[in-house]
């Protein structure tokens, strides 16, 4: 994998032209799928204006989720319905990414509108796992962390709803971060879910990963809730972790949990021991409502939020007008995949006369007590470590028929959200040559802490050194 | 339980058309999540606060000015269907 020390060090060798232009090749080369939409001259042109850009990440190229609006650049969501969209604006990360001089050099794939656990949702086709390509790559970011574990480019964004960022860095063997509810902007971010989803960053090295964190966190007016606060978070960057008080709590090493990931992820408890850290088991009693409770909710904000795709403004417009409600239907009906429709007709049914009560203002009661298991659980602790996924990743097809099997797979990664906590997922160990994910959770606010204990695991192992045979 | 006539009619208020023929497949699928999402009337939520927002903010207000914004030409430069300016729709009645 390249990592961004590597990238600045080529660039003053050559020049950021000829950089960007390697990266460009390898994506083109690439049979992945993980970028659906090469953005070769914005880049080349980009890094040609450069000169002495005097930003973190001058010439620096990058990855971003067709879900974040780039300016001039087909926004699509993987999904047909936006097919051809070019956002007029920027994400607000998208511009401080321009002002920290980061290239992007493409479009990631991603699972339609971000629901999904695979990436085999896409409009657009299906992204390979680069280490071993009769797998999935995890979603719904996954071609934002595909494109880093196969080497192609040093840095991504994705978005996280539900494990969004989390789930396809632990599949691929990568580091990404679900900051904590309003640190990063989501003004620009296609919305699928507002009260859960925040945009996150991924690397193939914590350093990496919190080198673009630090560009693309801050206040933003246009984003209510987002919330001011600017800190350097590259000050976390410290390998120590003696008096660290970690929780493990047993909840989240259900039945189902690989042996091979349970065994990796006490190992490295026991790694961050030995390095000075103390665990206790921690209870969260309300862990095994946290799925069904995500679900409704999620579903319920993306049937509001996806009312506003319907061919007029922007997007999949038919041939033929009939007359408005059934011109809207018909378009809906064309534009959207399986996976969105059943969403949006479940959220719809959760919202409707006679079942709000039943099923959406009970999950947001859920919700509260899910948040009160974590702030239980960090009362005495300083960080929560767990699996990031139950299992390694699975193979192409064989869970996307029935669409509950693969909602099971989020278990881990859902509180999260829901508690709007911070949560990072590492490599910590291999299960038959794929990459498992260490989860490391901490209180609002607190990346440092998550940062800290993650660059210090990493920095006394070699999991993130390993690279895909495949790749 | 859903009916397919209910996902007929979920489907009218959100407007999608389902074909006849996918109706029964989508009430089997949503008839399952359903049943996993029943297990939320185990939990007692007696007393429990509904959380919309997970940092409690609330009227969050900015100056009342006048920013840039998008021209005319920009805002419906995406749209597939215009006419002098304006987004084109299809007839209401």
């Amino acid at each position: 994998m390249i990592t961004v020390s590597r990238t600045i060090k080529a660039i003053k060798e050559s020049s950021a032209v000829e950089v960007v232009a390697q990266c460009l090749e390898r994506i083109e080369g690439s049979n992945n799928n993980a970028i659906i939409k090469v953005t070769r001259d914005e880049a080349i042109n980009a890094a040609r204006k450069l000169n002495s850009h005097p930003g973190p990440l001058a010439g620096v190229p990058i990855a971003i989720k067709d879900n974040i609006s780039t300016k001039g650049m087909e926004t699509t969501c993987g999904s047909r319905i936006l097919s051809g969209y070019v956002p007029p604006y920027d994400a607000h990360v998208i511009e401080r990414l321009k002002a920290a001089g980061a290239i992007i050099v493409g479009k990631a794939n991603m699972d339609e509108f971000a629901m999904g656990t695979s990436t085999e949702t896409s409009y657009y086709g299906p992204t390979l796992n680069p280490w071993n390509p009769e797998c999935v790559p995890g979603g719904s970011s996954g071609g934002s962390a595909a494109t880093v574990a196969a080497g192609e480019v040093p840095l991504a964004l994705g978005s996280d709803t539900g494990g969004s960022v989390r789930c396809p860095a632990s599949y691929c063997g990568v580091v990404g971060l679900k900051p904590t509810y309003g640190v990063i902007s989501r003004y620009g971010l296609i919305s699928y879910a507002n009260s859960l989803e925040q945009i996150g960053p991924i690397a193939s090295n914590v350093e990496d990963m919190t080198l673009l964190f630090n560009v693309i966190a801050g206040h933003d007016p246009r984003d209510s809730t987002s919330v001011p606060r600017e800190k350097d978070y590259t000050n976390a960057l410290v390998n120590d972790v003696k008096g660290l008080k970690i929780g493990v709590p047993k909840e989240y090493f259900g039945e189902g949990t690989d042996p091979h990931v349970e065994r990796s992820v006490w190992d490295a408890v026991h790694t961050l021991e030995s390095l000075g850290a103390s665990w206790k088991e921690v209870e969260m009693p309300h862990t095994k409502y946290a799925l069904a409770a995500y679900y409704v909710i999620a579903m319920s904000e993306a049937s509001s939020n996806l009312a506003r795709f319907d061919g007029m403004r922007y997007g999949l417009r038919l041939e033929k007008d009939h007359d408005w409600h059934t011109t809207y239907s018909e378009i809906r009906a064309a534009g959207f995949g399986e996976e969105v429709k059943r969403r949006i007709l479940l959220g719809t049914y959760a919202l409707s006369a006679g079942y709000m009560d039943k099923y959406y203002l009970k999950a947001l009661k859920v919700r509260t007590l899910v948040k009160q298991d974590f702030e239980r659980a960090l009362n005495d602790t300083d960080v929560l470590i767990a699996p990031t996924m139950p299992t390694p990743a699975f193979k192409l097809g064989e869970k996307i028929r029935d669409p509950l099997t693969l909602y099971l797979a989020d278990v881990n990664t859902v509180p999260i959200n829901l508690a709007g906590v911070p949560s990072i997922s590492l490599p910590c160990g291999f299960s038959d040559g794929l990459p498992i994910g260490l989860q490391i959770m901490g209180r609002h606010f607190d990346e440092e802490t998550i940062i800290r204990t993650a660059y210090t695991f990493e920095q006394n192992t070699d999991f993130h050194t390993k690279t895909s045979e495949v790749a | 339980m859903i009916t397919t006539k209910d996902v007929e009619h979920m489907g009218w208020l959100s407007r999608l058309k389902i074909e006849e023929e996918k109706l029964e497949g989508y009430a089997g699928q949503l008839n399952s999540v359903l049943d996993y999402f029943g297990q939320l009337d185990e939990v007692d939520t007696e007393g429990v606060e509904p959380t919309y927002h997970v940092l409690e903010m609330n009227n969050v207000f900015r100056e009342d000015v006048i920013t840039e914004c998008l021209t005319q030409a920009l805002a419906i430069g995406n749209a597939p269907k215009t006419q002098d300016g304006f987004f084109k729709a299809p007839r209401i009645i």
